[in-house]
This record gives structure tokens, C-alpha cells and sequence, in this order.
């Protein structure tokens, strides 16, 4: 099988003061490529924590995480910061987006830091054109409107090609038609692209158009959820 | 990335916050500004004095009273006390001995006071000289009109003056057509028989502003002295330049024995123009440290305002760092986006700064031009590097602990940050 993402016994313990919190209890799981999948559970779930580590933004306390073929679970920060900068595209709720630069700019970022010199432009217009912002280009954040700064932030994730798109509530600022249209754009791009998604939520309307749900509870997996009915 | 990407970078985030920059960059133009003004003034004051010590003449030299001490300005000798025997106009003609002393040329005494010189109703105070004939030439005057002091009015011990041109204009309102004119000197008619040409300002007070007598009649009339023929300095002129050092010993020899002491308790100092020289020089040097120093702290708190304002600016972008740290930047990427900032910062200013040092320097001379000073700050190449790189190196000593926090950040929790 072409497992994408391979979760085995992740385990993440932090120390808050003088009490350990177990944010992960030993969870383990796999995405197949292409695959698009929600993470749900309510708060204090480990929703996040597992966002971070599936993300390559912190290291599990325990256990091993595979990615693309990759073991990161013991990698040093650069080496991560390298992962994340060619196998993951992020989307968060807030947009994120850095204000001084126009949405060309701020598509063109994670090339920058891919050391790429050629054709950066080029790259980001077309991502741009993928999200339907073709002429919008020239614009920063604060003359777009939210949905438009999220469908930036969804190209400045798809540039560098990643293996896998992590979206943390990528709806949660959004009115529920913008909210709609966005989910459409990255479910087609995941058809055209064929690219890997996952999508952290506590929406349910959201969760169900996703092939699986993986529920999360105290800090383990409670079910996997399949859905049928999903669009692929 | 590349350090021209850095750059642009840099550039782009320092002109979205333009007030916060250039307030930031004021500091270190201040600094910078300080520097050069101050150096450029130390190194004018050392040049400016260097020049006119240079100007009194290579082959002269000076033979004054007390002992000399190892570093202080004639006069000032250490173990300079009451057994030491004055100068004596005795010991000035010993030095004329050609065989005794074959490198000097020509001795000219002379003692040295104060006097109020009055015209009509006008009056002004003056240092006035006791000299004799050899002095015009040792020195080097040019008359501007008359006639320098001669061997007759010595031996005559006639009441005759030479007027330096400011005394003259002082007087008279002119210097010129005033041979022949009748002044008075602490009330005793002297008659004027020449003016000096106009020199500026000299090492030891203006000699524009003095006035010349015959020795004799000084000695006899005006300036009294506890010792009979006693002198205040020997001027003494050498053959030549290269002969000083050796004229030095002939005199040292020849004094030493007429006063009877043994070597290594002289009771009179001899100066050379380089002992003259290195003195000022060292007290200019001293001088220009010190000011430069001074200035050097202001470049220092403008460095430390970078810092605080780049520690300002990783904490208000902290959500941004942990932005480029998931989109894949490393460490050093970040470090050296904050670095580049600051040093951009402070180099920026540094340029500013030197600009608006020279500026100033241009104004001071120019305040000095208009109260009949000629002193010229002078900007070296050495201060303009020095300040810039310094300044520079300043951005960078200070943008390393802002940027290190920054780079030091984990992605997680600066992502979080609101």
C-alpha cells in the first residue's frame, strides 16, 4: 500500500509546571496518498497536538511518524523545517498571510526559503491561477476579501508541490458560503492535483465530506469513521 | 536564501514601519555624526597647532630656566626650585663661543612682560619683549613698514618700540603710517619705529599682538628681574635643521658648566620645535581620544536602541516567524533576516551620519572662519571607515541576541502567539 502518512504509537507528554499532560496516549493510524481525511474530536482531544506532529511543526514524545517515506520523528530542526518546506502545505484558520507582501509575495515565500533563485514567479502565478486569483495578484492581504486572502493562503500551500495540504479549520473565519467554496476548491484540487488532505475541524459539515474521520478523545483514537458517500 | 534576497527583505520590512525606522537609525546617526564631528575637530586642532609650531622654524631652539621635566611645558620642571640659578645674559653670550658651540648661529636673550600701552586716549595691554637685534632674524619677522630694532638703540638703551600689526591697529585704528608716532608704555614716551607684518595666530599667543623694545632699556626701565641681567628665554638658531640635536648638547655643556651642575640636575630645559611638537601632539591626541571617546558612547546607546527596538519587533512578529518557520525557514534563515535588519539599520544611520558629521565640521569651520580663526576640522578617510564599520559591526553585536530569540523561537508556540 502507498501509505502517505504512517502514525505508529504517537505519544506526546508536556510539562506544565509540575503536572504532565498527556496530550497523545499512543495513537496510530495511516493516510494513503491522495487520500483526503478530517481529524474531529472535541477540545482537549489532542486535536491540535496531532495537527503540530502530523505538521512536522513539533516532534512526537514517542513512537514513529513516516511521511512520504521519510522518518521524522527523530529529526533535528532543520532537517524539519526542510520537511515542512517540501512535503507540507499549510492552511490555518487565520489566513497567516504577511501583510507587507502582495499574494504573489506571499506565495513566492516558501520557494524563498526552498533556496529556488528561477522561475519563482512563474510558480506562484500558476498557483494563483489554480486558486482562481489570476488578477488579483498585485493585491496585499488587507485589499482582499477573506475568503480571497484564504484562497492565497491555499496556493502559497499548494507551491511547492507537497505530498500532503494540513488545513486547521480552514473554514472557521469564513461565512458558511465562502466557507463552501473554499472546501470545493481544495476537494478539486485534491481531484486535479491528486494531492494529499488532511483537515483538522470540529465541524461536522465539513468532516462529512472528507473519505474518512479519524475521532480523537483523551488524547487516543476513539474510531475511524468511513464515508461512502464522500465526493471522490 | 540568498543574501541579496535577505536584503530586499530587510528593506521591505524596515520601510513598513517608517517612523520606528527612522527614529531607530536617528540614534546611530547621532552616534556617527558625533564621531567624525569630534575626530575631525581633534585631528584640525592637531594639525592646526603642529602647523604653526612647524612654522617658527626647524633650526630653533629654546633655552629656558628650571629643570625640564619629563613631559610638561617649559617652566613646569619638576625639580625646578629655588637653588636653580636664572638664565643670565652671561650665559647668553657664552653660547655665541664659536668653538664652544659650532652649531648654533645666533642667541638671541630676551625677557618677556605685560604692559599697557597707551595712544592719545587709547589703551590696550600687551606682552611686551626685550630683545635684541639677532631676535628679528631668529624669528623669522618681516617688516611691514620701519625698521626692527638695531645695535645702537640697544647699546643707547633708547626708548624706541616695534609694534606686532594688531597692537599697532589697536592703537591707532591702522597699522600702517604709524612710524614715528609717540606711544606710551606704563606711562614712559616710546617712539615707534616699525610695524611687523601679519603673521596669525602663533604657538604661544598671537605675535601679531606684542610689542618689541631693546633689551637694555627693558631690562633698565620696564621689566624688572630679582637677578641683575637675567633673561627669561635664549632663543637660539642652529646652522642648520640637522645640526638641533647637536647644538642641544654644546648648549647643555656649556650651561651646565657655567651654573656648575652635574649632570642629570640641569636648572635650565632646552626645546627643540619636535620636543615643542611632541607635547602638543600628545596633548591634541589625548584630546582627540577623549572627544572621540565621548562620541563613541553615543554610538553605543543608539546601538542599544536598535537592540531594544529589534527585540520590540521579534516579539510583534512572532506570529510571523512561526509563518516562515512551517513554511520551511531554518534557523539561520530567520537569524539572518533579523541580522540583516539591524546592521542595515545601523548602516544606514552610519552613512547618514557621516554625511551629517562632515556637515558639521564644515559649520565649525566656518564659525571659526567668521571669528578670525583658521582652523579646519579635517574628516579623514580613517573616521569615515572606522564609524561606519563600527557602526555597522554595532547593528550587528546588537542584532544578534534579538535575532537569536527570534530564530530560537519554536514554531508551535510563536504560530499560537496572538
Amino acid at each position: 500500500m502507498d501509505w502517505v502518512i504512517e502514525a505508529r504509537d504517537l505519544k506526546k507528554t508536556y510539562i506544565m509546571g509540575e503536572i504532565e499532560v498527556n496530550a497523545l496516549r499512543g495513537v496510530s493510524f495511516t493516510v494513503k496518498r491522495g487520500e483526503v481525511v478530517s481529524i474531529m474530536g472535541p477540545s482537549g482531544s489532542g486535536k491540535s497536538t496531532m495537527m503540530n506532529t502530523l505538521g512536522c511543526l513539533d516532534r512526537p514524545s514517542s513512537g514513529d511518524y513516516i511521511l512520504d517515506g521519510e522518518s521524522v520523528a527523530q529529526m533535528d530542526d532543520d532537517q524539519l523545517a526542510s520537511v515542512r518546506n517540501r512535503k507540507i502545505g499549510f492552511v490555518f484558520q487565520s489566513f497567516n498571510l504577511l501583510s507587507r507582501l502582495t499574494a504573489l509575495g506571499n506565495v513566492e515565500l516558501p520557494l524563498r526559503y526552498a533556496g529556488l533563485t528561477e522561475g519563482r514567479r512563474q510558480r506562484a502565478q500558476q498557483a494563483l491561477e489554480a486558486v482562481g486569483l489570476k488578477d488579483r495578484m498585485g493585491h496585499r492581504p488587507y485589499e482582499l476579501s477573506g475568503g480571497q486572502q484564504q484562497r492565497v493562503a491555499v496556493a502559497r500551500a499548494l507551491v511547492n508541490n507537497p505530498a500532503i495540504i494540513m488545513a486547521d479549520e480552514p473554514t472557521g473565519n469564513l461565512d458558511s458560503k465562502v466557507g463552501k467554496e473554499i472546501m470545493t476548491l481544495l476537494l478539486n484540487l485534491n481531484k486535479d492535483l491528486g494531492t494529499t488532505l488532511v483537515i483538522v475541524t470540529h465541524d461536522p459539515r465539513i468532516a462529512e465530506q472528507t473519505q474518512r474521520v479519524i475521532h480523537l478523545r483523551d488524547g487516543e483514537l476513539d474510531r475511524i469513521e468511513e464515508n461512502t458517500g464522500a465526493a471522490q | 536564501m540568498s543574501m541579496a534576497q535577505a536584503l530586499l527583505e530587510a528593506l521591505e520590512s524596515l520601510s513598513g514601519n517608517k517612523l520606528r525606522s527612522g527614529l531607530t537609525v536617528l540614534g546611530i546617526v547621532i552616534g556617527v555624526a558625533a564621531v567624525i564631528a569630534m575626530l575631525a575637530v581633534g585631528n584640525g586642532a592637531q594639525a592646526s597647532i603642529t602647523g604653526s609650531i612647524s612654522s617658527i622654524g626647524t633650526n630653533l631652539l629654546f633655552v629656558f630656566s628650571g629643570a625640564p621635566s619629563n613631559d610638561g611645558p617649559p617652566g613646569s620642571g619638576g625639580r625646578s626650585g629655588n637653588n636653580d640659578r636664572p638664565l643670565t645674559l652671561s650665559d647668553s653670550n657664552a653660547l655665541m663661543d664659536q668653538f664652544a658651540a659650532p652649531s648654533v648661529e645666533l642667541v638671541a636673550p630676551a625677557i618677556q612682560g605685560n604692559a599697557q600701552l597707551t595712544f592719545t586716549s587709547e589703551k590696550t595691554n600687551t606682552s611686551i619683549s626685550g630683545v635684541t637685534p639677532e631676535y628679528y632674524t631668529v624669528r623669522n619677522l618681516e617688516m611691514a613698514e620701519g625698521e626692527f630694532i638695531n645695535q645702537e638703540q640697544i647699546l643707547g638703551r633708547m626708548s624706541v618700540v616695534v609694534l606686532g600689526p594688531e597692537t599697532a591697529e589697536a592703537l591707532f585704528g591702522h597699522a600702517d603710517g604709524v612710524v614715528g608716532e609717540v606711544i606710551r608704555i606704563e606711562g614712559q614716551p616710546f617712539r615707534v619705529i616699525g610695524v611687523l607684518v601679519a603673521r596669525g595666530g602663533g604657538a604661544f599667543g598671537s605675535e601679531d599682538n606684542a610689542a618689541y623694545i631693546p633689551f637694555t632699556t627693558a631690562q633698565a626701565r620696564l621689566i624688572k628681574r630679582s637677578t641683575r641681567d637675567e633673561v627669561d628665554v635664549i632663543f637660539v638658531q642652529a646652522t642648520t635643521a640637522e645640526s638641533v640635536p647637536q647644538a642641544v648638547e654644546e648648549i647643555s655643556s656649556i650651561i651646565r658648566q657655567r651654573h656648575r651642575t652635574p649632570i642629570g640636575f640641569d636648572d635650565f630645559s632646552v626645546f627643540t620645535q619636535q620636543d615643542f611638537l611632541s607635547i602638543f601632539e600628545s596633548i591634541t591626541g589625548v584630546l582627540t581620544i577623549f572627544l572621540g571617546g565621548i562620541a563613541g558612547i553615543s554610538l553605543l546607546v543608539g546601538g542599544i536602541g536598535i537592540m531594544n527596538i529589534m527585540l520590540v519587533s521579534v516579539t510583534e512578529r512572532t506570529k510571523e516567524i512561526g509563518l516562515r518557520k512551517a513554511l520551511g525557514a531554518r534557523k539561520r534563515d530567520i537569524l539572518l533576516q533579523f541580522l540583516t535588519e539591524s546592521s542595515l539599520l545601523s548602516l544606514i544611520g552610519g552613512i547618514i551620519g557621516t554625511l551629517f558629521g562632515w556637515i558639521i565640521a564644515r559649520i565649525v569651520e566656518q564659525v571659526a572662519t567668521a571669528t578670525g580663526n583658521t582652523f579646519i576640522p579635517i574628516v579623514g578617510m580613517d573616521a569615515i571607515i572606522l564609524s561606519t564599520s563600527f557602526s555597522a559591526i554595532i547593528g550587528l553585536f546588537f542584532g544578534i541576541y534579538p535575532a537569536s530569540r527570534a530564530a530560537n523561537l519554536e514554531p508551535v508556540e510563536a504560530l499560537r502567539y496572538e
